[in-house]
């Protein structure tokens, strides 16, 4: 594997807990986030947002507000060319100014520069805009039931935005092999990331007609791409500095209306522009998890193996596209990737409704459906009366196999993980076996390292490391990555000084800037450490190379026997013998002129030749398993979940104590989404967000937080640097089913909708007290006309990856 | 300046609650006067037996951490050890606790969002969107000391350039989310006198979601004399945080009143005492649960009061 001189042996930096790059900056409050940005001359941007939730826009009058002393610019639509822009080229449905009509409470209709945000914020009183209400789509259920008005022009059928079906295998064939088969309708609550930092940016345009934005965005290189479509500038011309985000967990990746106002502002007033913006604007940016209804419908025999699935989702998508074709995709697609499947099919629904759009939050797409399983391979053991922990260790997924949707897995070490947390938790003596309220669960996951396609077609590499070292003996690592907090600058700063034998703190790490540094497609999809990390390995190895060719020279020892290690090039066999890093540098120096390598990363081919088989497949897969304990308050259905065991085939880990604090957070956040996270709207209040503050938004306290026991599985896999693999967002999604599963274990009951609020849990205890299912959840799937399936024959079925070709008539339909 | 710049005018203590609702422009007032140097303000007088008299600018971590509140108002302890973070703890007063602004989900919002719902009658606007077809405002009364002054029988000073008044806590408050409370702007809160202490006992329960920062959406204060052998000789059960004002469950005290705390007994009195409890969808949580609980909490506070000997 990449950067492996060998297995674990000899490992200095990697695998060790060293210190973050920017932790000390962080702590002290030095490092500079998007809004800490000043420079002379600023000007400062509010946003008029839509106070209706769909209407046609008769007028927008900005001539008053224009006249307010200290405003600098107005902007309306009108101002910018109409050119749409969004995450996916398929669903590109966003103006940065609203234009013809608003879609949600929160749309950005005027934009004003003011000497100050005061001054701004009086401004945005006097602009007058008339609006012409039109019908409002609230809920899935409306979508289906009104075509009309369509809050988008494109799209499927009237307010559907996506269909897509997919049959790999036969689930009829499945179904009839099957000793048992039932049915779950379960749903998954949206919820939104809630990152501390809350969106900035500032924009500054310079006389020679070059534009520089400074924003906390996670996929720099995308919005650059947008900024130069929508402004109409040659991307060249436009320079994107990623700053350090303070938290983003998908929130950022979507290229955002105000990021693009406030370059056209800079441009129009030839002034910097800065907006950072509300809290309650950041609930409207949201492009967090998308609520989704689902109905799961599994055939089962005696030991609980699967014989087939038929999963079928319904993702309420608000107002507009962003990452939601994807999202649509992932709340089904990787269900085949934990236990063996040989038969499934997968339908999924995306609708539009007037709310703040959906999009890409830890996991993806992944919790919803994760949830829907999990929940369902719980209620399968009880009815065989077999161990929930044993039944997904004997079924979980082979390493090294191809799924029935042709995602190729690699290592994966589920049982093991399976085995810890067992182990930890003491599982054997307390499930089933804990007094009325306490209870035990368990669920599992798996995740993807990083996505095999990029967003837009093309074959460029993915990620690329530029190192540069001089006769000082720096080493300087350039790369397009974002930092947001999860240590992807230090990730880079670990693998270089691995492969050079230098120490982390003598590497310097510049990241996130269009201009300086190469292309990475982003923090996203859990991609930075394999792709960077593979990237700078290459570019590590290449100047190693060089070095050693030099030093090899110099010291007229053969090449293959120096050694790298503690800031010194030296003869393996002979340590005393060698020559220090700084010296090694010169001497390359001197031997090649001035030193300076690439690395580049692309992911392998996935198998699958159908359309959309480029969705799901990845370099590498995590693994995880979580056993939660829980209390419950039989007469008041309050939860509280004092500890969660959890175990995360990570491959390797590059520094474990950042790897455990991404698990520690993935529990945090998946804790919230089970028990209280909640994005709602008052449906009969011209639909508006019901609490877009931190107040009233509940979220998990540390009070709320439990302890958590992590155990690393370290296995390594063939793709990763050092056999690294994802950790960021995959330990997320076994938590909710774990306590929902917990809870049943406590009990008896189960709710089969997140949140797992008290009033919910106490309604399912009272209907089993009075002889009722002691069932809380939705139990009506809405349908609509679905086309045709793709039908795909699995490996199993010594299919070849393609589709089979559609009856013709069947697909004209 | 009160008197010079009339009802545009607001006192500010910590600013804790006043200062959140000018920035989302829910108060407006051109005129603020801090009261923070005014020491004769700052301090706690007297002893339990006597009663203790707090002054309305001592911090809530100072009613908190007093010995005297701690040793013999255990209930007003706990309630003020209940709200929010230490940090707004550190700043809030218990004066400008016992006046808080009602609170409502529909109100509590910024601007904009209350324009996008055309703001309601409690400021801007002229309906109730809790309940549309209510001629009045249901904020909520979420104060947690406010429940406990009323069970307690504490008494408060208001001052103004026309004079003085004591009044007792129960009559500062009013069942109107808007006129919630009987002062007048011009009034000063200056000092609160609690009880003395002379074999009362007394108690507080809060429901919120989260262990910190959450405002109640239940809170229960109960006060009750016990005789010797435990008959109860009077009582005072009073929910907060599901009424404009603090709401007091005049039957449940009835039913207790000359008998001994049954098992039996407290789940009856808890019965009873949910029923004026009014909840509505204006709070966290579903207001049907929030009903449910005030059963339950007031079971608990009986429970646990009965228990102590
Ligand atoms: C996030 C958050 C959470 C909170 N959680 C809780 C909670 O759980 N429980 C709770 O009870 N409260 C809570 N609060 C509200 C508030 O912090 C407390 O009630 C605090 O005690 C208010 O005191 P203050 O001194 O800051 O009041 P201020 O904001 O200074 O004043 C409040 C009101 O009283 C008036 N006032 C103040 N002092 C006087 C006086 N001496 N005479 C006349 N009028 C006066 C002011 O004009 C104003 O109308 C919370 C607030 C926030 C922001
Ligand atoms: S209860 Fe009604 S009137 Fe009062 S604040 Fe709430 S919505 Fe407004």
């Amino acid at each position: 594997m990449a950067g492996n001189n060998g297995g674990k042996r000899g490992l200095r930096v990697v695998g060790k807990p060293f210190v973050k790059v920017d932790a000390k900056a962080k702590c002290i409050g030095e490092l500079k986030y998007a809004d800490d940005l000043f420079l002379p001359r600023m000007l400062h941007t509010k946003l008029l947002r839509s106070t209706v939730p769909h209407a046609r826009i008769i007028s927008i009058d900005v001539s008053k507000a224009k006249a307010y002393p200290g405003v600098h610019a107005a902007l309306t639509g009108a101002d910018l060319p109409p050119i749409t822009y969004g995450a996916l080229p398929v669903s590109e449905d966003e103006y940065p100014l609203a234009i013809g009509k608003v879609r949600m409470v929160g749309d950005p209709v005027a934009a004003i520069a003011a000497v100050d945000e005061d001054v701004a914020t009086e401004a945005l009183d006097l602009i007058d805009v008339q609006y012409e209400p039109l019908p409002v789509v609230t809920s899935i259920q409306d979508a289906y039931s009104m075509p009309e008005p369509r809050i988008h022009e494109y799209g499927e059928l009237g307010n559907i935005h996506r269909r897509q079906v997919y049959e790999f295998g036969s689930v009829e064939a499945g179904f009839a092999e099957a000793d048992h088969v039932r049915e779950d309708i379960t749903f998954y609550e949206g919820s939104t990331h809630l990152a501390l930092e809350q969106h900035a940016s500032l924009a500054q345009f310079s006389h020679d007609g070059k534009l520089t934005l400074w924003t906390s965005t996670q996929d720099m290189h995308y919005l650059h791409r947008h900024l130069a479509k929508v402004l109409e500038m040659p991307a060249s011309h436009i320079r994107v500095i990623a700053t350090p985000n303070g938290g983003g967990f998908g929130g950022k990746c979507d290229p955002f209306n105000h990021e693009i106002v406030v370059c056209k502002l800079a441009m129009v007033t030839g002034r910097p522009v800065k907006i950072c913006l509300t809290r309650e604007e950041v609930f409207y940016c949201h492009r967090g998890r998308h609520p989704v209804l689902m109905s799961t419908k599994t055939g089962y025999k005696k030991d609980g193996s699967i014989t087939a699935m038929h999963h079928r989702t319904i993702l309420d998508g608000g107002a507009y596209g962003g990452h939601g074709v994807a999202s649509t995709f992932y709340t089904g697609i990787l269900q085949p990737t934990t236990y063996t499947l040989p038969n499934y099919r997968f339908e999924a629904v995306r609708v539009f409704t007037n709310k703040a759009p959906c999009g890409p939050k830890r996991g993806h797409g992944t919790p919803q459906p994760r949830w829907a399983q999990e929940i369902q391979m719980d209620k399968i053991a009880d009815h065989l009366g077999l161990d929930p922990a044993e039944i997904r260790k004997q079924h979980a997924i082979a390493p090294n196999s191809i799924t029935a949707n042709w995602i190729r897995i690699g290592t994966l070490s589920l049982r093991q993980c399976i085995d810890k947390v067992v182990a930890g938790s003491g599982w054997k003596d307390k499930f089933r076996k804990l007094p009325h309220g306490k209870g035990i669960g368990i669920a599992c996951s798996a995740y993807m390292t990083g996505t095999q396609t990029p967003i837009y077609y093309n074959k460029l590499p993915h990620s690329g490391v530029q190192l540069k070292l001089d006769r000082s003996g720096g080493v300087c690592v350039f790369c397009g990555s974002a930092e947001i907090g999860q240590g992807s600058d230090s990730i880079l700063a670990y693998i270089v000084a691995e492969v050079l034998g230098i120490d982390p703190f003598d590497i310097r790490v510049v990241t996130g800037d269009t201009d300086l540094t190469p292309v990475d497609l982003g923090s996203y999809s859990s991609r930075v450490t394999l792709m960077t990390g593979n990237a700078a390995i290459e570019a590590a190895e290449r100047v190693r190379h060089m070095l050693r060719e030099a030093v090899s020279a110099k010291l007229e020892v053969p090449g293959e026997r120096l050694s790298f290690a503690d800031r010194r090039v030296f003869d393996s066999q002979n340590p005393d013998k060698g020559v220090s890093f700084v010296d090694a540098v010169c001497l390359a120096e001197e031997k090649y002129g001035t030193l300076g390598t690439t690395g580049s990363y692309k992911p392998p081919a996935a198998p699958g030749k159908y359309k959309g088989s480029t969705i799901g497949p990845s370099p590498a897969f995590s693994c995880t398993a979580a056993i939660a304990e829980v209390e419950v308050h039989p007469e008041t259905g309050i939860v509280v979940v004092p500890r969660v065991w959890i175990a995360h085939d990570i491959g390797q880990a590059i520094n474990p104590v950042l790897a455990v604090g991404q698990i520690e957070g993935c529990v945090y956040m998946g804790l919230g989404e089970a028990l209280m996270e909640e994005m709602t709207y008052r449906g009969n209040r011209n639909l508006v967000h019901k609490f877009p503050s931190f107040l009233e938004y509940k979220s998990p306290t540390t009070l709320e937080m439990c302890d958590v026991i992590t155990y690393l599985v370290e296995e390594p896999d063939a793709n990763g640097p050092f056999g690294a693999k994802e950790v960021g967002q995959g330990p997320q999604l076994p938590v909710p089913p774990a306590i929902a599963n917990a809870i049943y274990d406590a009990v008896g009951v189960r709710v089969d909708e997140i949140p797992l609020t008290p009033d919910k849990v106490l309604k399912a205890i009272r209907a089993k007290a009075k002889g009722q299912e002691g069932r809380y959840g939705p139990s009506v799937f809405p349908t609509c006309p679905m086309p045709p399936a793709m039908v795909v024959p699995t490996p199993f079925q010594g299919g070849d990856g393609k589709a089979l070709e559609r009856e013709p008539a069947v697909s004209k339909k | 300046m009160m008197a010079d710049n009339g009802p545009d005018a607001m006192f500010v203590a910590g600013g804790t609650d006043l200062y959140p609702n000018m920035k989302r422009r829910q108060q407006t007032p051109k005129v603020v006067i801090g009261l923070t140097h005014v020491n004769e303000l700052r301090t706690a007088k007297g002893q339990p037996k006597d009663g203790v008299v707090l002054g309305a600018n001592v911090t809530l971590s100072e009613v908190t951490n007093d010995p005297r509140i701690r040793d013999a108002y255990p209930a007003v302890a706990r309630a003020a050890e209940l709200i929010s973070t230490p940090l707004l703890r550190n700043m809030g007063s218990i004066g400008g606790n016992l006046l808080l602004d009602t609170r409502c989900n529909y109100y509590d919002q910024n601007y904009e969002w209350r324009k996008a719902i055309h703001f309601c009658m409690k400021k801007d606007g002229e309906i109730c969107w809790v309940a549309p077809s209510s001629p009045r405002c249901w904020a909520v009364q979420s104060s947690d000391c406010a429940p406990v002054m009323v069970a307690i029988g504490a008494r408060v000073k208001l001052v103004s350039t026309s004079g003085e008044r004591m009044i007792t806590a129960a009559e500062l408050y009013n069942d109107d989310g808007i006129r919630h409370l009987n002062k007048r702007p011009d009034e000063l809160l200056t000092e609160i006198h609690l009880p003395p202490v002379n074999g009362w006992r007394a108690t507080y329960w809060k429901l919120r979601r989260r262990g910190s920062f959450d405002f109640p959406v239940l809170g229960v204060a109960v006060w009750l004399k016990l005789s010797k052998d435990g008959t109860v000789e009077d009582s005072k059960i009073i929910l907060g945080g599901v009424g404009s004002h603090p709401i007091q469950a005049i039957t449940a005290e009835r039913m207790i009143a000359g008998k001994k705390l049954t098992e039996e007994l407290i789940r009856d009195a808890a019965q009873a005492a949910y029923q004026p409890a009014k909840p509505l969808d204006n709070t966290d949580f579903a207001m049907t649960w929030r009903k449910e609980m005030a059963r339950f909490y007031v079971a608990g506070t009986l429970r646990e009061l009965a228990a102590q000997n």
